[in-house]
């Protein structure tokens, strides 16, 4: 078996270090090393986006990025959305709008939402569905989904403009 | 009809409880789950469609230092043939046994044939290829109509046909052949003006839930068995998994986690009883998950299946006879929704004569489950394909013929039971009425479909206990696993019988041993029947504090009377008291308040859906993109309408998916081609439009407040509406499933 490696990184806003083998992937590691299981396993080849994370303020899914290529990099998770007390706009969207039902894909569209509102605060519909296509959903049939993030885009906006 | 009763909390949209953990990442899904000591387990499967297992030799597994237990069929207790009642559907325990982990051949490409734990998951997968499997290779059959010829290869060499009661003496592919006659098909027939026939074949389609399955085990050593795991009943693992591992229920505790979606594909237990085994051979907890590739090999995905059927109808639009012929692909062992679809295949008609005829057939590819109104989808395909052609030829409007010859209550169905108060008509008026319809649809190949669908809802049981608190709120303990915001539709029904808002309701899923028996979250029964629980421990709750009230206030407890959410004195004293009042004051007066119940109840109701869809295909591509979709269903009552409209949009996009995409592709030696998300190709929100909704509520007189299922029959109308609408695009009827480009551009003749 191949040694581990040491990596340092910094995750939701904190310097984190772990071990971990070059064959395991940056998701694998947030689970199993970190102990951050919000980002989920849905195919582990890319296609579903339910282990969505923030590498560098880049949307990426975790499960086809190694843990060893995050060293000195920056990664936002879904555990780092909320502030103490106070849900991200779009997680309280997401409850208002009933967007989620099993919820297993949830972590991973909240961080795709946040990826698009920060480059886009004002999507029209068919750009959220452009851009949420990487996110796989079996429930919602996604419109609740799409009406969730383009709700939260006005209030974001909103905060952003006061 | 009656006056529409008034509701304080059911008809509101309350955020749902455990919204939070689920938007922050904090909800534990069954692979979240951690405990020290944990060894990872990985499944060999087989490369081989139809194999026999001529020996397994895993010598060199065991002799791997990082290897901590291996288990094969050897290790199983052996299963004699014994029918089990799982709940949503028999099992028969030899069947399951061989599914967990194949004895004496392998069925399918996927199939289990032995396990290992290790301290890692990559090493417990590579020591997988120390394990030395002989095969004899058999060849494999891979479509219903190849399995049921004469010739064909025999899955089972035992398997005899049960033809209507009666054992066949050969052996034979056909695991049972069952009929339903109403009335004399060949008189209506001869009644009818016109007559329409035609087959229908639709492919395999999977769940496709995002979360795969998962299971970790604890054996310890006084032969307590604990399981966590992600589950549609928790009750149903500890059923399963004693059944197969010879134990009884009493030393099994199942911990339901989080479940990341089911829809029938979470009943049928894979890995619980597999990581039992390695827990048992280990000594520590083993946790197995399966990755995609396996969940699409090796769960029971929905069968492919032959449908055809005739349908008789006069010029003035009445439905004479009807004739219908199921063959469904059970997979590797007996047991095919087709029993169901043969319940649903005519059942939104009043139809006087008709005959149906099922039959479940065995094949080489992994053993089908339920899916979302199981068997329901593929046979209304058919009819509701055949019955827009009858519209067609005597110039009908087709939802004014689904009105005319609707099913109502007293209406029976082919297969004999007579229809309770429904709310098929209405279903389908509101969709008659729904600006969709009257909006004119232009544009070149562009056309609009509609059609409607039944399923039942089940009753079954379910258990549900209500501690009060003394801050005036309850927590509610239940043991339905909650896969689309059930928490809330349980709890409210609660809050509603007590006066109490939905937020000072606290529910929880707890385990096996923390609830009384409750079956599966399936069969559009959660809502009714646990709710139906839950009322009834709210009843039970109030009763205990009208007693209390009435000691407080030292009167007879007839005369406390609970309304509005308030207890009050009816003798003339001037005594009023919340809720919330009173539940401060119960340690005065004998200390706390337990309300209880188990279920079963039997009123259920059916649900029925009407969809409208618009589409445009693309003569050079074959795709067919869905421009609009309207669908309409009788909920009974929508207890928080949110996630009623969830279900509907959730089903028809998973219809949509069946229709025009989703099917399972094997190679001639029934290897699977499409075992990932790029190539099943499921909806992405890019393929769709928002999905309308209109909850239509014609009570159901077996709940208390009206409830039906709401969650299986949207998955039903839209592969045929989609048909339709193509043929209104481009004058060409699809009668195979998926409506895939491909298949399109095939039909229309342009390959």
């Amino acid at each position: 078996m191949p040694r581990k490696v040491h990596v340092q990184t910094t995750i939701n806003g904190e310097t984190v270090e772990f071990l971990c083998e070059p064959r395991q992937s940056l998701l694998e590691v947030l689970r199993d090393e970190v102990g951050l299981t919000g980002a989920k396993e849905g195919c582990n080849n890319g296609n579903c986006g339910a282990c969505s994370v923030m590498l560098d303020g880049r949307l990426v899914n975790s499960c086809i990025v190694l843990g060893v290529e995050i060293e000195g990099k920056t990664v936002e998770t879904v555990e780092g959305l909320a502030e103490p007390g106070k849900l991200h706009p779009i997680q309280e969207i997401f409850l208002e709008d009933a967007a989620l039902q099993c919820g297993i894909c949830t972590p991973g569209f909240i961080v795709a939402a946040k990826a698009l509102l920060d480059k886009n605060p004002n999507p029209t519909e068919y750009e959220v569905r452009y851009w949420l296509a990487g996110n796989l959903c079996r429930c919602t049939g996604y419109d609740k989904i799409v009406r969730a993030v383009l709700d939260s885009a006005q209030i974001v906006s909103s905060e952003v403009g006061a | 009809m009656s006056e529409k009763k008034e509701y304080k909390v059911l008809g509101t949209r309350p955020i749902r409880h455990d919204g939070v953990d689920k938007v922050t990442g904090r909800a534990l899904y069954g692979a979240d789950f951690q405990t020290a000591g944990l060894l990872h387990g990985k499944v060999l499967r087989s490369p081989h469609a139809h194999a026999r297992i001529k020996s397994i030799d895993t010598s060199r597994a065991e002799a791997h230092p990082d290897v901590k237990a291996v288990v094969t069929a050897a290790d199983l207790p052996t299963a004699a043939d014994k029918i089990a009642d799982l709940g949503e559907g028999a099992v028969n325990l030899k069947y399951l046994c061989d599914n967990i982990l194949a004895s004496d051949k392998a069925l399918y490409t996927g199939h289990a044939i032995a396990a290992v734990a290790a301290n890692d998951p990559h090493i417990a997968e590579e020591v997988l290829e120390l394990i030395d499997v002989e095969y004899e290779l058999l060849p494999p059959v891979l479509e219903v109509r190849e399995a049921m010829k004469d010739n064909a290869p025999l899955l089972h060499e035992h398997l005899k046909t049960d033809a209507m009661g009666e054992k066949s003496e050969k052996s034979s592919n056909v695991a049972s052949h069952f009929q339903h006659k109403k009335g004399d098909i060949d008189a209506g027939f001869a009644e009818a003006d016109v007559i329409i026939e035609h087959d229908f074949v639709t492919g395999t389609v999977h769940q496709g839930y995002i979360e795969p399955h998962n299971a970790t085990a604890l054996y310890n050593p006084d032969g307590q068995l604990t399981i966590w795991c992600s589950t549609q009943g928790a009750f149903a693992v500890r059923q399963q998994v004693a059944e197969i591992l010879h134990i009884p229920v009493s030393k099994i505790k199942v911990v339901p986690m989080e479940i990341g979606g089911g829809f029938g594909g979470k009943i049928s237990v894979y890995l619980e009883p597999v990581a039992a085994l390695l827990s048992k051979k280990s000594g520590r907890p083993v946790k197995v998950l399966m990755n995609r590739t396996e969940v699409f090999e090796a769960t029971g995905p929905t069968p492919a299946s032959y449908i055809r059927v005739k349908m008789g109808a006069t010029n003035d639009g009445h439905i004479t006879a009807v004739e219908g012929y199921l063959a469904f692909e059970a997979g590797a062992y007996p047991g095919s929704p087709v029993g169901a679809g043969a319940m649903c295949i005519f059942s939104p008609y009043n139809i006087p004569n008709g005959l149906i005829d099922g039959y479940d057939v065995v094949v080489n590819k992994p053993k089908s489950n339920a899916y979302r109104a199981p068997g329901a989808t593929n046979a209304e395909f058919a009819t509701e394909t055949v019955v827009d052609e009858i519209c067609e030829n005597i110039g009908m409007d087709p939802l004014e013929f689904r009105i005319l010859n609707g099913a109502e209550e007293g209406v029976s169905r082919i297969d004999g039971p007579v229809f309770p108060q429904i709310g098929c008509i209405e279903a389908t008026e509101a969709a008659k009425e729904h600006p969709h319809y009257a909006t004119p649809l232009e544009g070149e190949n562009r056309g609009r479909g509609v059609a409607s669908g039944f399923w039942f809802n089940v009753g079954l049981k379910s258990s549900v206990a209500i501690n009060v608190n003394p801050d005036g709120t309850i927590s509610l303990v239940e043991g339905s696993t909650d896969i689309g915001g059930t928490r809330a539709s349980i709890a409210m029904q609660a809050a509603e019988v007590l006066g109490i808002p939905a937020e000072s309701v606290y529910p929880t899923v707890v385990d096996t041993n923390s609830v009384g028996y409750t079956d599966v979250t399936g069969g559009s029964r959660t809502a009714f029947a646990t709710g139906y629980a839950a009322y009834e421990a709210a009843q039970d709750v109030k009763q205990q504090m009208v007693e209390r009230a009435a000691k407080l206030w030292e009167v007879n407890s007839e005369e406390v009377q609970f309304a509005d959410g308030d207890f009050i004195c009816v003798n003339g004293k001037d005594e009023r008291m919340s809720f919330k009042e009173l539940a401060a004051r119960l340690d005065e007066v004998g200390g706390p308040v337990t309300g209880r119940a188990s279920v079963d109840p039997t009123g259920v109701g059916g649900a029925f859906a009407t969809h409208i869809v618009d589409v445009e295909v693309d003569p050079d591509t074959g795709k067919v993109e869905i421009l609009r979709y309207t669908a309409t269903q009788d909920a009974g009552k929508a207890v928080h309408p949110s996630y009623v409209e969830g279900q509907m949009q959730g089903g028809v996009t998973q219809g949509i998916g069946w229709a025009l995409n989703e099917e399972y592709i094997y190679d001639k030696e029934g290897r699977l081609t499409n075992a990932s998300f790029l190539d099943y190709r499921m909806p992405t929100c890019l393929d769709l439009p928002m999905i309308d909704t209109v909850i239509v509520e014609v009570p159901n007189p077996g709940h208390p407040y009206g409830v039906r299922g709401v969650g299986e029959v949207p998955i039903v109308p839209p592969p045929a509406a989609i048909a339709n609408a193509i043929y209104r695009a481009i004058g060409v009827r699809m009668k195979e499933l998926p409506m895939s480009p491909g298949r399109i551009l095939k039909t229309i003749g342009k390959i």
